[in-house]
């Protein structure tokens, strides 16, 4: 669990004009929620993603706060609606200061 | 991951039929309730009152695993730059902390709705409050039940 | 449209013959006499198009006894309704003559007595002759749809990894099938075993855990009779709670309704005139989800083994309940038009193996799948004084036999056994088999673990699984019905609120209280926690009835009910 967490996203690479496509992202961490503790009785302390972005040519359409109580290799679904052809860029941030991101095309017919 | 899910479960589990989520969280800390999920909301908007409606909140009835419960929301919204659901957020009045997720969404979004996957460490409410572009707010709640389970059928 | 009443009298005209004799006093040969393939598999056909559905076989490839529940308690909705009415009452309701053969299929009353008139129930070369009666006459109107729970639960089934059942219903050929126990043979073994077959299994809520990817077909277009017949698959949707979810850790299983709906609707948009929920879900949520979800013609429904001889209908939608063990056959025939269902007719056909001729084919076929295990399980260990059931909401006399075999032969002051609702029955004077032991219990999780639990923590247990049985919303109930205890008496109130319901308990051995905070030394099995351990279920059991040798069933005092009225 000490690999770099690795995102994943699911988003169609071509969608019809004003159509509303989902997007469905997961990525791989173990999101410490702060409230265990360990065999030696101390809080193992927290370590989570507090926030997902989702953008569109540089514009964010979609953000996502997540709390302690967000499982494990969170999973996030969002909804977008195309307009014109672009780029999306998908960003985790970690309490650590971490920044994770992802990056996928889109063609609007 | 889900190997290691099981591992951390095990190592926490009372042997035998017993498998409670809670059991995952330090016993010494306090749990949230109805109260502490009222004061959160209440921090966000004061007095403001919410409306039932508009809101699909989509939770199991009983959690598959409780360290993997998802949810769905959608709030119906035509979500045009005049009138779009703004924001959601989610809490639960049974966990060791209220907030589950808050989401920000823009008429780009085209609908209101996300899902994601959260932990529940017993039976409890899921309560969410969307704010709208006029500065309405609509609430829902669902419990979910979260089981030992075992015994087959 | 037909009377259902009307019709399932008619076919019970022979068994009122036989009620005025007294219960159970008829002669076993005079019975039998009046028993007739004929009469049983007589039916007058109607409409275009002729459901078969089995269910919950639990791998019982030959002939068993097995007693309906005596107590079956309904709650919320469901109380005093079908299926939960039980001996005289569920008589009454049906108008089944006491004494006879309906009775004795269909409920406890006078079990022991009539078993011995009427015989074994069951058995895959009788199914296989009524199935084969059907299509020689409904010829290409029929579909053979399986419920589930057909894989699992006997000791060749779990020696073979269900290759002796499947090798069985492949030469049934069933059109589609559903699952739930399934599952517990893990999910490589799963999809090896439905990559093989000749028909889909169905299962629209089962879904890859990461992005809920579909992991089976989510339904089936037929053309029977001329008429376009959707099936969709509907498992056992708590699966992953009821059962050991390690074993299949990347699938998840779900409960909605929107779901469901999207799949009728999908189907009527592909131009379906009959659509049929091939369900596992069990009756209560069924009959709950045929009043939610709109446009479902036939809910064939699964899991609580319960058998009704009518169609039990919700607004548009018939409910149909095979019951268990190979026990029944059920025959809808539907007439069907472009409007949709103009009439249907309905029989539960009772599989009694003393009349029913073996289909020698299938017959074959049995005997070769267990000639390899045949010195097994025919070994006796001891022989029973009186009736062994486990099926009802509470301990049965064959779940006494497992708790005190638990408490003695791993030493444990509490014994904990699932309330799973399978397991063949035992009738006075019969020796007890290997095989009657593991088709109580054969299992891929059997290992019978001893540890240390809180009475606190027994107390927790207790009432999570009351509530899994007896909340008043069927969509959150889970599982089967209540554990069974050794070593421990209660009082449950089912009509009581979450953590209320369960209370005195007490030690049997010398009526003290449960000691909140002592620790207590538990056995038991069936435990869905990975890596338990502790030897499997069976051989405890064998090793106590070795020592034990004859087993004489005491009342089944343990549990008092109250609230019930």
């Amino acid at each position: 669990m000490s690999n770099k967490p690795t995102p994943r996203v699911r988003v169609p690479a071509n969608a019809k004009k004003d159509e509303i496509i989902e997007i469905k992202t997961l990525i791989s961490h173990e999101m410490e929620s702060g409230q265990r503790r360990s065999a030696d009785g101390k809080t193992i302390p927290r370590k989570i993603i507090h926030t997902f972005t989702a953008a569109f040519n540089g514009k964010v359409f979609f953000e996502a706060t997540w709390h302690p109580s967000v499982s494990a290799n969170p999973y996030q679904s969002m909804f977008f609606r195309a307009s014109q052809s672009g780029e999306f860029a998908f960003s985790w941030k970690d309490d650590d200061g971490s920044v994770y991101e992802s990056k996928a095309k889109l063609t609007v017919a | 991951m889900a190997q290691r899910a099981a591992q951390t479960r095990r190592e926490t589990l009372i042997a035998g039929m017993a498998s409670f989520a809670a059991a995952a969280i330090a016993p010494s800390l306090a749990f949230a309730d109805a109260a502490a999920v009222e004061a959160e909301i209440k921090k966000l908007y004061g007095d403001k009152k919410a409306e039932a409606g508009k809101i699909k909140l989509d939770v199991p009835q009983i959690a598959e695993n409780g360290l993997v419960v998802p949810i769905n929301v959608e709030v119906e919204s035509p979500m045009t730059a005049a009138d779009h659901v703004k924001s959601v957020h989610v809490f639960a009045d049974g966990n060791p902390l209220p907030g589950i997720v808050s989401y920000k969404f823009t008429p780009e979004s085209g609908r209101a709705a996300a899902s994601a996957r959260m932990r529940l460490a017993q039976t409890q409410n899921i309560v969410c409050i969307a704010e709208m572009a006029d500065g309405k707010l609509f609430t829902a709640k669902s419990e979910v039940k979260v089981t030992i389970g075992g015994c087959g059928g | 449209m037909v009377s259902r009443r009307e019709f399932i009298q008619a076919g019970l005209a022979g068994s009122a013959l036989l009620a005025g004799s007294g219960l159970g006093s008829i002669g076993r040969l005079a019975a039998q006499q009046r028993l007739s393939e004929a009469e049983l598999l007589r039916f007058e056909p109607l409409g275009n198009v002729t459901l078969i559905h089995v269910t919950d076989l639990h791998a019982q490839l030959v002939p068993i006894y097995f007693r309906e529940p005596s107590i079956n308690l309904g709650v919320g909705e469901a109380k005093g309704l079908v299926p939960h009415i039980t001996g005289k009452d569920f008589l009454s309701h049906y108008k089944i003559p006491a004494g006879s053969p309906m009775a004795y299929a269909l409920t406890s009353e006078d079990f022991a007595a009539l078993a011995r008139n009427y015989g074994r129930m069951g058995g895959f070369d009788r199914i296989a002759r009524v199935v084969k009666s059907i299509r020689a006459e409904r010829g290409d109107r029929c579909l053979l749809l399986d419920g589930g729970d057909t894989w699992t639960n006997s000791w060749t089934s779990l020696q073979t990894k269900a290759a002796d059942v499947v090798e069985a219903m492949n030469l049934l050929k069933p059109d589609a099938m559903t699952g739930h126990w399934e599952f517990t043979l893990g999910a490589d073994r799963v999809k090896e075993i439905t990559d093989s077959l000749a028909f889909p299994f169905l299962a629209q809520n089962v879904r890859e855990s990461e992005f809920e990817d579909r992991v089976f077909e989510p339904q089936k277009m037929f053309e029977r009779g001329g008429v376009k017949v959707a099936v969709i698959g509907q498992a056992y949707p708590y699966t992953g709670i009821a059962n050991p979810r390690w074993m299949f850790p990347k699938w998840t299983f779900s409960l909605k309704d929107d779901d469901v709906q999207k799949e009728v609707d999908a189907a009527r948009a592909a131009g379906a005139q009959l659509v049929v929920l091939l369900s596992h879900n069990g009756f209560d949520i069924d009959r709950k989800m045929a009043g939610r979800v709109k446009g479902i013609d036939v809910i064939l429904t699964a899991h609580t083994h319960d058998a009704l001889p009518e169609a039990v209908q919700v607004g548009k939608t018939l409910l149909v309940a095979t019951g268990s063990h190979g026990k029944f056959v059920s025959r809808l025939d539907l007439d069907v038009d472009k409007s949709g269902v103009k009439g249907f007719r309905y029989r539960l056909i009772p599989i009694f193996s003393d009349a029913i001729t073996p289909d020698a084919e299938m017959a074959a076929l049995v005997k070769k799948v267990r000639a390899p295990f045949e010195a097994d399980l025919g070994r006796v260990l001891g022989k029973t004084d009186g009736l062994l059931y486990r099926r009802g909401n509470f301990q049965g006399s064959l779940d006494d036999v497992f708790t005190d075999a638990m408490l003695q032969v791993r030493d444990a002051e509490i014994a904990l056994s699932p309330g799973v609702r399978w397991g063949a029955s035992l009738i006075p004077g019969q020796d007890i088999t290997f095989e009657d032991v593991t088709n109580a219990c054969a299992m891929t999780y059997p290992n019978c673990y001893r540890t240390s639990m809180k009475g606190s923590q027994l107390k927790a247990i207790l009432e999570d699984i009351g509530d899994n049985i007896f909340n008043p919303d069927p969509y959150a109930q889970g599982g089967g019905d209540m554990v069974r205890l050794g070593g421990l008496t209660f009082t449950v109130d089912p009509y009581q609120t979450s953590g209320r319901r369960i209370s005195n308990l007490k030690l049997a051995r010398n009526g003290q209280a449960l000691d909140a905070g002592r620790d207590y030394t538990v056995a038991g099995w069936a435990s869905i926690n990975q890596g338990t351990e502790g030897p499997p279920i069976w051989d405890v059991v064998s090793t106590y009835l070795q020592q034990k040798k004859v087993i004489t069933p005491r009342p089944l005092d343990a549990v008092k009910v109250v609230g019930a009225g």
